[in-house]
């Protein structure tokens, strides 16, 4: 329980935090993707006998990298769209053609949270330390793409962006096991969408990002303790309250969402 | 004069003789007052639009020109007032080129296309293509100089070239008014000259009312026919000899300004009277040169 | 020249009966696919597209535990999720992807649960592949009749709104000031999205739902300018990769590992991103050349 807690609070800080850019940058399609497609390398892991982590890395970096350089050339949610299917496509080839259980499906999708061993701790600790570093080394060519990407020179906006997706990859590679693809996914886009509505100043916006979604988690766990329902219905559930209340917030408080989330 | 209540500030500039070109009343505007929020975006705007004539809508930055084009194309209620359009209150035969059109580079849709939906394109089902039809939209198109790129796809054109395909596109339903958004704000002087020509010609030739905003009067001068000076949410009207006066405009801005015009070029300016305010200057450097 | 069709087909394939019910199947939503695409493309709504298709398959396959046929389930969950997305903010281009998210992620959480009531009350593991890659021509023929209905129902309503459509993708704003009721408009429109994708779901699973919508589409907008040209070439690539992949499929039953064979969507997929990659390069190809 304790492992749970502490690898879950880390999942959620760090997915909060690169949740702030993927809002930013209007890429929820991209969080959805990479961790959803990189289910194949855990497929594929199981088929040739690796590790799961190493399958969920090489396949998420891997759809990183698709949608990146797909994406430069034409729409970037085609590219996304196409990298998610040419992935699924794939798990669905090693799914057949070795034997994968349901169970094992259904943890990778949802996540198991309250089954995390506390030797997990050290490598996702260690991500997400790492996942931070680069966010805040990254942080003012982030930031600056995001809001006005007709500013930088080709080059460097590839750079930034490749950098921005393989932050995703990092992040996923280091929640998948633990919470699943579907709980990540909804980390990193509720709690990011409810802090944009609520405050203009980037870094305030970023730390309650975080906040909420530490607290989404938390309650989701305790909730799931309580009543042995799956964690990702909780998370889902809190997440959407989280977003409905600050933009109720946001609309009673000031002129409108519109103004203030356009200026987040 | 400064002690007259601003209500009656747009009607405050007595209309002269008609030019004998001018027509019947296409647009009738009466009191329009737009709130947005907290602030007053438009206070008591009136003035009509006649058939044949060019109106420049004059304004700096923020004075409210989109917000008033987009009232009498009936995309904001109005908190006040009324907008009449051909004598009935509502009526679509109104021609608009917005000022800002993001179009996507890869729309499959050419020029030709979008001119092609400016004939029907709010109607339901697919057209019928015929030859008439085809024989339009290239005459329309040959008629605003956009011939060379018809089969371009529109997302790929510059925003000259766009400008022109979207006066097409507003034009071919044979509108009594056509509204166009700073549409010289992308265009070279050349450019300016020759589009400000086209319209001032299509206005007179096809009898329509051409309402053209812009935060600089000079490139219509020539042309323009009446002007609608917009600051601080109030209108002046009339010709533009009768309203771009120090005068008119001291009293629409609330402190003094100047006019100076040199070599057929208006310039309005902050004045130094004993009343001017320098709490406004934003208003003015739009005028500055 | 018989053995070197031989070499390509396989023997029985155009005589076995569930390749005909495939084939038939699957040419009906391919084609459908393609030509509502084009709008999901150029509307940049592939996401919502494959939300759609990702909220329907977990609605679908919870559809038994209310006792729902899953076509059912398929459809109204998709079309709820839909007016979800549009009470939200789809139609603007900023908030799109967040609403988009949202929806999504509430769907992810209410399939969690039902998969696990599921599991706890019905031992319905099995249902779990179904949820990530949709079921693959499960359908019989005698369902020929309404996925055809429901194909021409989505037509229909494009078809209807055609001119409204493309000028409102083209620009809201031009869209708005000529009288189109432009949120009513992408409100209708995605419900056809909506039910495509359901209908997707069910005969060729989420996966190729998702690859068949925005493939063709995408690669068909690289190729032609003109609106009408773009719906018909994605319709015809949509129908070309179906088919091709199902003989793929039909051949890799004497692939490695022998009689085992490989899954019908990854060919569709493998050749759908083939003929993107490919429209590209064309189309690279003609501008240097004119
Ligand atoms: N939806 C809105 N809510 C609140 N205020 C608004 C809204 N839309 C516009 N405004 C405000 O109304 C004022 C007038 O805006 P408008 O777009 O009409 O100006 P404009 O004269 O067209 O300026 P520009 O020359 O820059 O195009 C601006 O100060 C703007 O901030
Ligand atoms: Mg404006």
């Amino acid at each position: 329980m304790v492992n749970a807690w502490i690898v879950a609070s880390l999942a959620a800080v760090v997915g909060g935090a690169v949740g702030f850019f993927v809002v930013m940058r209007g890429a929820s399609f991209v969080a959805h993707a990479i961790p959803n497609g990189s289910f194949a390398g855990a497929a594929g892991a199981t088929l040739v006998g690796a590790s799961t982590i190493a399958g969920l890395g090489i396949f998420s970096v891997g759809g990183a990298l698709g949608i990146g350089l797909l994406g430069r050339r034409g729409r970037r949610d085609v590219a996304t769209a196409l990298t998610l299917v040419f992935m699924l496509g794939l798990g669905a080839l090693f799914l057949s053609l070795s034997a994968e259980s349901s169970e094992a499906a259904y943890s990778l999708l949802f996540g198991e949270v309250l089954g995390i061993s506390a030797n997990e701790i050290v490598p996702t600790l260690a991500l997400a330390v790492a996942s931070l570093i680069v966010l805040g080394l990254l942080w003012r060519p982030l930031l600056l793409d995001s809001v006005l990407p007709e500013r930088s020179s080709g080059r460097r906006l590839l750079a930034v962006d490749l950098a921005f997706l393989l932050l995703v990859a990092m992040t996923t590679t280091m929640t998948v096991p633990v919470v699943g693809t579907t709980l990540i996914f909804t980390l990193m886009i509720a709690p990011a969408a409810a802090a944009r509505a609520l405050t203009a100043r980037p870094g305030v916006a970023l730390a309650l990002s975080s906040a909420v979604a530490l607290v989404t988690v938390w309650g989701a766990i305790a909730l799931s303790y309580t009543t042995n329902w799956p964690v990702g219905f909780f998370v889902g559930a809190l997440g959407a309250c989280a977003y409905a209340a600050s933009h109720a917030a946001a609309r009673s408080g000031d002129g409108g969402p519109g103004r203030t989330a356009g200026r987040g | 004069m400064s002690d007259e209540p601003q209500s009656t500030l747009t009607h405050a500039v007595p209309e002269r003789a008609e030019p004998q070109v001018a027509g019947e009343t296409v647009l009738e505007l009466a009191g329009v007052t737009v709130e947005l929020g907290a602030r007053r975006i438009l206070d008591d705007v009136g003035f009509r639009l006649k058939a044949g004539e060019l109106t420049g809508l004059i304004g700096s930055n923020g004075a409210g020109k989109t917000t008033l084009l987009r009232v009498i194309l009936g995309l904001l209620e109005p908190t006040r007032g009324t907008v009449t359009v051909n004598g009935a209150d509502v009526g679509r035969s109104v021609g608009y080129v917005p000022q800002k059109f993001m179009l996507d580079p890869d729309l499959p849709v050419r020029a030709r296309d979008l001119v092609a939906l400016g004939i029907d394109g709010q109607r339901l089902g697919v057209a019928r293509p015929s030859r008439e039809r085809r024989e339009r939209v290239a005459r329309m198109l040959g008629a605003v100089g956009a011939a060379d790129f018809a089969d371009a796809r529109v997302g790929r054109l510059s925003g000259g070239e766009q400008q022109r395909v979207l006066i097409a596109h507003a034009l071919i339903s044979h509108p009594s008014l056509l509204l166009l958004d700073e549409p010289l704000a992308n265009l070279d002087l050349h450019s300016a000259r020759a589009v400000v020509e086209l319209l001032a010609r299509i206005a007179r030739e096809q009898r329509i009312a051409v309402m053209i905003s812009a935060h600089e009067m000079n490139a219509l001068l020539p042309v323009m026919d009446r002007v609608v000076y917009l600051a601080d949410g109030r209108a002046a009207c009339g010709r533009a000899e009768d309203v771009v006066r120090a005068d008119v405009l001291s009293r629409l801005y609330g402190h003094r300004v100047e006019v100076i015009r040199a070599a057929g070029r208006v310039l309005v300016v902050a004045g130094e009277g004993d009343d001017a305010e320098p709490t406004h200057p934003h208003h003015l450097d739009a005028e500055e040169h | 020249m018989q053995a070197l069709l031989h070499a390509i087909v396989e023997p029985g394939f155009f005589a076995d009966g569930a390749v005909q019910t495939a084939a038939a199947l699957g040419g009906v939503v391919a084609v459908v696919a393609g030509l509502i695409g084009v709008f999901t493309v150029i509307r940049s709504q592939a996401f919502a597209g494959h939300a759609l298709s990702d909220i329907g398959s977990a609605g679908g396959s919870s559809a038994y535990l209310i006792g729902l046929a899953p076509l059912w389930g398929f459809v109204g969950i998709s079309v709820l999720a839909a007016a979800a997305m549009e009470r939200i903010g789809v139609q603007r281009a900023r908030g799109r992807d967040v609403a988009t998210g949202v929806v999504l992620g509430v769907g992810f959480a209410l399939a969690s649960l039902f998969l696990y009531l599921g599991m706890t009350y019905h031992n319905a593991s099995g249902e779990i592949p179904t949820i990530l890659f949709g079921s693959v021509f499960t359908l019989s023929a005698s369902d020929l009749p309404l996925v055809m209905g429901l194909g021409a129902v989505a037509l229909l309503v494009v078809l209807t709104l055609y001119r409204p459509l493309l000028l409102a993708s083209v620009s809201p704003e031009l869209a708005a000031a000529r009288g189109v009721r432009v949120r009513l408009v992408g409100g209708a429109y995605l419900l056809a999205l909506a039910i495509t994708v359901a209908l997707c779901d069910l005969t060729i699973g989420a996966i190729l739902s998702t690859a068949l919508l925005v493939g063709p589409a995408a690669a068909a907008l690289r190729l032609t300018g003109r609106p009408h040209r773009a719906a018909l070439l994605a319709a015809g690539i949509s129908l070309a990769c179906t088919w091709l992949g199902l003989l793929l499929a039909w051949d890799s039953f004497y692939w490695p590992p022998l009689r085992h064979g490989w899954p019908v969507s990854f060919f569709i997929v493998t050749l759908v991103l083939i003929a993107y990659l490919a429209a590209g390069a064309l189309a690279r190809g003609q501008t240097k050349r004119g």
